[in-house]
């Protein structure tokens, strides 16, 4: 039997999470013998080259290449997992969820301390995602399988989930693993 | 005279004296049933409806509701525990609790029910309402955010001379805290201590002590709230760590 295939990505994150993930020291020697890693940051495979078993969102939606990237994942993985509180319920970013966009952005490029005299424009080219109104978690765009809550996740908590997901075997997180902070 | 009496709780038989409510009954028998609003030595309020239990097949509170000679009383079932977790998960989605910036994270008894219910996501989607925060006390902070309305902070908290720090302003959906702002000037540290410590959220937060205890040493970090009642029954010797 062919390993299972990951893929991850981080959207509107900080990917502290990734890092959570990388924090399982040498078990990640373990993790290559367990699974094969597609479109990640961790081998910076950029597109998906084949479906995959199991895809990992760190961070919410905060733009529309987030919800692009989120809705890719949703059609090339079997099992979705929201990795961290971002994904989960926004995160520190859905911090803005109370003020205007237009406040927001005014205050980012506009009127904030560090801004350069004379070079006060609000981006706005093609090129450049649009933001959102506000952030959104990842399971109210698309369906999501399976939450890991944290911030970030304990690196126990990732492997735990993880290794049961890919081998099958029931869910018992350790209750000093599952936390919100 | 407080009598003798016996009842059960899930099948359990439990003896208490009458005049207790039954979480506190069930609390003598080594029972936990969760609670937010409840706290010992205050009288109870029943808002928070986290402690329903079914009493002789009737939804009730277990905090506001007297024990009696031959109650039934179902705590531990598929049912109360799925109706609880709706509770608290509706409490995550109405308001803005960030716990990754809370202060209270660790210690929050709102965050440690989520953790015994073993909620990931709430079921709900979330509200994000905009919601204000006072800073203008000298010693406390008032978050709103956060705030439950289970009106522990009105009930225990009390000046030296007996009036009251903090009130319900406004109804329904506008139902808010406030702080009596010329006695709040003038509040001593234990005070606010005492304010940021009934509060079982991080919605009062005593100003200039946020992130005293390292993660790993808080309150919940590895013991369930409720252990300590539990723990209580198989160990006669345990301490009891209330409020």
């Amino acid at each position: 039997m062919s390993k299972p295939v990951i893929a991850t990505a981080s959207l509107a994150g900080c990917f502290g999470c990734h890092m959570s993930i990388l924090d399982i020291d040498e078990r990640i020697l373990d993790l290559i013998e367990l699974v094969e890693f597609n479109k990640s940051p961790v081998d910076d495979i950029k597109t998906f080259t084949k479906m995959c078993d199991v895809g990992i969102i760190e961070g919410g939606c905060c733009n529309s290449e987030n919800v692009h990237v989120l809705k890719d994942f949703r059609k090339n993985c079997g099992i979705l997992v929201s990795l961290g509180e971002c994904a989960i319920m926004g995160g520190l970013p859905a911090l803005r969820n109370g003020i205007p966009i237009k406040e927001c952005l005014e205050e980012a490029y506009l009127h904030g301390p560090t801004i350069e005299k004379g070079n006060k424009i609000i981006p706005n080219d093609d090129e450049l995602p649009m933001i959102l109104d506000r952030v959104y978690p990842c399971h109210e765009i698309v369906k999501i399988d399976y939450f890991i809550p944290g911030c970030p996740p304990r690196a126990d908590l990732i492997w735990d989930a993880l290794v049961s997901l890919v081998k099958g075997t029931p869910m018992n997180l350790a209750y000093e693993t599952v936390k919100y902070d | 005279m407080n009598t003798a009496i016996t009842f059960t709780i899930d099948g359990t038989t439990c003896t208490a004296e009458t005049g207790m409510y039954v979480i506190g009954a069930a609390q003598k028998n080594g029972i936990y049933i969760p609670s937010l609003c409840n706290m010992d030595g205050v009288a109870p309020r029943g808002s928070c409806r986290v402690c329903t239990v079914r009493i002789n097949g009737k939804l009730m509170a277990a905090c506001t509701t007297p024990v009696s000679e031959g109650m039934k009383i179902e705590n531990d079932t598929e049912e109360l525990r799925d109706l609880r977790s709706q509770i608290i998960e509706t409490l995550f989605v109405e308001g803005n609790h960030f716990c990754p910036s809370c202060e209270k994270s660790g210690n929050c008894e709102l965050q440690a029910l989520a953790y015994r219910f073993k909620i990931m996501v709430p079921r709900y989607p979330y509200r994000f309402p905009v919601r204000e925060i006072d800073a203008s006390n000298p010693k406390l902070i008032k978050d709103h955010n956060r705030c439950i309305l289970c009106k522990r902070c009105v009930r225990a908290i009390k000046t030296k001379d007996g009036k009251n720090l903090f009130a319900f302003k406004n109804r329904g959906h506008k139902l808010a805290i406030i702080i009596d702002p010329s006695l709040a000037s003038s509040i001593t540290d234990e005070l606010a201590e005492r304010a940021s410590k009934v509060c079982p959220v991080g919605a009062l937060i005593k100003k200039e002590t946020g992130f005293a205890q390292p993660i790993g040493s808080r309150t919940y970090d590895r013991s369930p709230i409720g252990s300590t009642v539990e723990l209580a029954a198989t160990s006669p010797n345990a301490k009891e760590t209330a409020l």
